[in-house]
């Protein structure tokens, strides 16, 4: 056995990586939902639900999200008569595995040397890891278009159409927001991008592409279909837009996917503006230099910066749940506005000027002149 | 509006302040969040003097209620939730007595008159319990010894 994991160690930890990681961004989905409850509790002056107990242990009512998942799980199968059999159930699925899959990028710790072999701490290095996982994260408008078209019903075929509307126009933006990062960092893949991002705390996203880290925050909201921008829903004119057929587990999969495609836009944050897996000022070197080099130095070395990495990812996430208890939603026209005539000018013009800066700062250097091949 | 409406952030980043000074205000001052925390935490009732909880019966200075079973009460209850049966009283200057005094908090609407109309003074609402629940419809019929011992 041992043998066996000596041997094939990039295999068990690629099994391990897969595995482990879309468990792990599951179980935040709790914990989102305990704090989102509980937070708007104390914003709005509640208490929130902190009732349920089990033999008298209350856990602030993180049994309250528990009860939640056997109640989904245990109600009836409910298909709407003239629902597609087969798209009906395959739409929550096409939702799910977006979320999951755009965070296989994402870089969360500095990569491992275990046994001569390096093994990147990163569910799938790729070429193009950006690009990958905005390929991928936009593949959650066809759940929610297809969500839509199989429920036969009026309701969530318009509150479907209205997100894909909402999703595609704010993915133009998004393309255009990371741009200035890219140009900047030279390279497509996240983990070359964080390394870039080592040492000093200026070194990061957020001071060297400031507006286009606010923009792409705030279209990140919007790609999360989360307050102010969740006009896929909406009680008064849409029911519950395109999920107003579905219950039980089928719902509880899209409110899943929801949180997990936070998750996944936090982590696309954290990666591209706030260092990654970095610990200002402490590079991988350094942690290194105190921990030492062998096994058990590395993993300290990669605990820190997972702890790093789940701590920015984990302020995001709460940014997520304050703005939604803090503004009201904008009007569909607004949103469209908003996305077409502020935000993708805005991403054109952080483009163009962080290109003109970048070619009078570096038009000497010989690595980023016109014979630049990367 | 003003340039900092126009560009939102600034206006989001107030209200963010906002929303954050109440939080930390309600997570470190738990204690006096506007919330009871009902089953645990009673409030005291500040009741008005005439207002109507649950019913009790009345007893003479012998310990036998007051009731004398004249019906008015179950006469005048628009829910029709009292039901009397009466038997001759023992005592030579009281006719009747009740034998069943039932009152069915289920169908009671709290309405008074049974109060209003009793000539003897033997039901009363005014125990101040409002917490009237229970698991089973029977248990939810108050029989005489429930009443008279509120």
């Amino acid at each position: 056995m041992e043998d066996f994991l000596r041997q094939n160690i990039v295999l068990v930890s690629t099994l391990a990586k897969a595995i482990v990681v879309p468990i792990a961004i599951m179980n935040v989905v709790p914990f989102m939902v305990l704090l989102e409850r509980r937070g708007s509790a104390f914003i709005q002056d509640r208490r929130g639900p902190e009732r349920a107990s089990i033999f008298g242990i209350r856990m602030f009512g993180l049994w309250h999200t528990i009860a939640d998942a056997m109640k989904f799980i245990t109600k009836e199968k409910v298909v709407p008569a003239g629902a597609h059999p087969v798209f009906f159930y395959m739409a929550p699925a096409l939702l799910l595995i977006p979320a999951i899959g755009a965070f296989a990028g994402v870089p969360f710790a500095a990569d491992v040397t275990i046994a001569g072999e390096t093994i990147p701490l990163q569910v799938a290095r790729l070429d193009a890891g950006i690009l990958y996982a905005f390929g991928v994260a936009s593949l959650g408008v066809l759940g929610i278009a297809l969500a839509g078209w199989a429920s036969n019903n009026k309701f969530s075929l318009l509150g479907s159409l209205r997100s894909a509307s909402q999703m595609l126009s704010y993915e133009v933006s998004m393309g255009l927001t990371i741009m200035g990062v890219l140009l900047i960092y030279q390279s497509l893949r996240p983990e070359v991008i964080v390394q870039a991002q080592a040492g000093p705390i200026w070194k990061w996203g957020i001071f060297v592409q400031p507006v286009g880290a606010v923009l792409f925050l705030v279209v990140g909201f919007a790609e999360a279909n989360r307050l102010p921008f969740d006009l896929p829903e909406g009680d008064s004119e849409l029911v519950a837009g395109y999920h107003t057929e579905y219950s039980g587990m089928k719902f509880a999969i899209f409110f899943m996917s929801e949180y997990m495609s936070m998750v996944t836009i936090s982590a696309m944050v954290t990666t591209l503006f706030l260092g990654g897996w970095q610990i200002p000022f402490v590079t991988t070197e350094r942690l290194h230099g105190w921990f030492g080099t062998d096994v058990a130095g590395q993993a300290l070395t990669a605990l820190c910066q997972v702890t790093s990495f789940a701590a920015k990812v984990g302020s995001l996430l709460w940014l997520f749940v304050w703005v939604r208890w803090t503004q009201a939603r904008f009007r569909f026209d607004q949103l469209m506005k908003l996305g077409w005539r502020t935000m993708l000018p805005l991403a054109l013009l952080n483009l163009i000027v962080t290109a003109a800066v970048m070619l009078v700062i570096w038009k000497d250097d010989p690595r980023f002149g016109l014979g630049f091949t990367g | 509006m003003g340039l900092s409406e126009d560009l939102y952030l600034p206006e989001t980043a107030k209200a963010l302040g906002i929303t954050l000074r109440h939080l930390v205000t309600n997570l470190t001052h738990q204690s006096e969040m506007p919330t009871i925390n009902y089953p645990d935490v009673k409030r005291p009732l500040n009741a008005p003097e005439r207002y109507r909880g649950r019913h009790r019966l009345l007893k003479r200075e012998d310990g036998t209620p007051r009731c004398v079973a004249c019906m008015l009460c179950a006469t005048a209850c628009p829910a029709v939730c009292i039901h009397i049966e009466a038997e001759e009283s023992p005592t030579k200057t009281i006719e009747k007595r009740p034998m069943k005094f039932d009152i069915d908090m289920l169908r009671c609407v709290f309405c008074g008159l049974c109060v209003e109309a009793c000539p003897c003074d033997a039901i009363r609402m005014d125990t101040g319990k409002y917490e009237l629940a229970d698991t089973s419809r029977k248990s939810m019929i108050f029989d005489i010894d429930t009443l008279l011992n509120h």
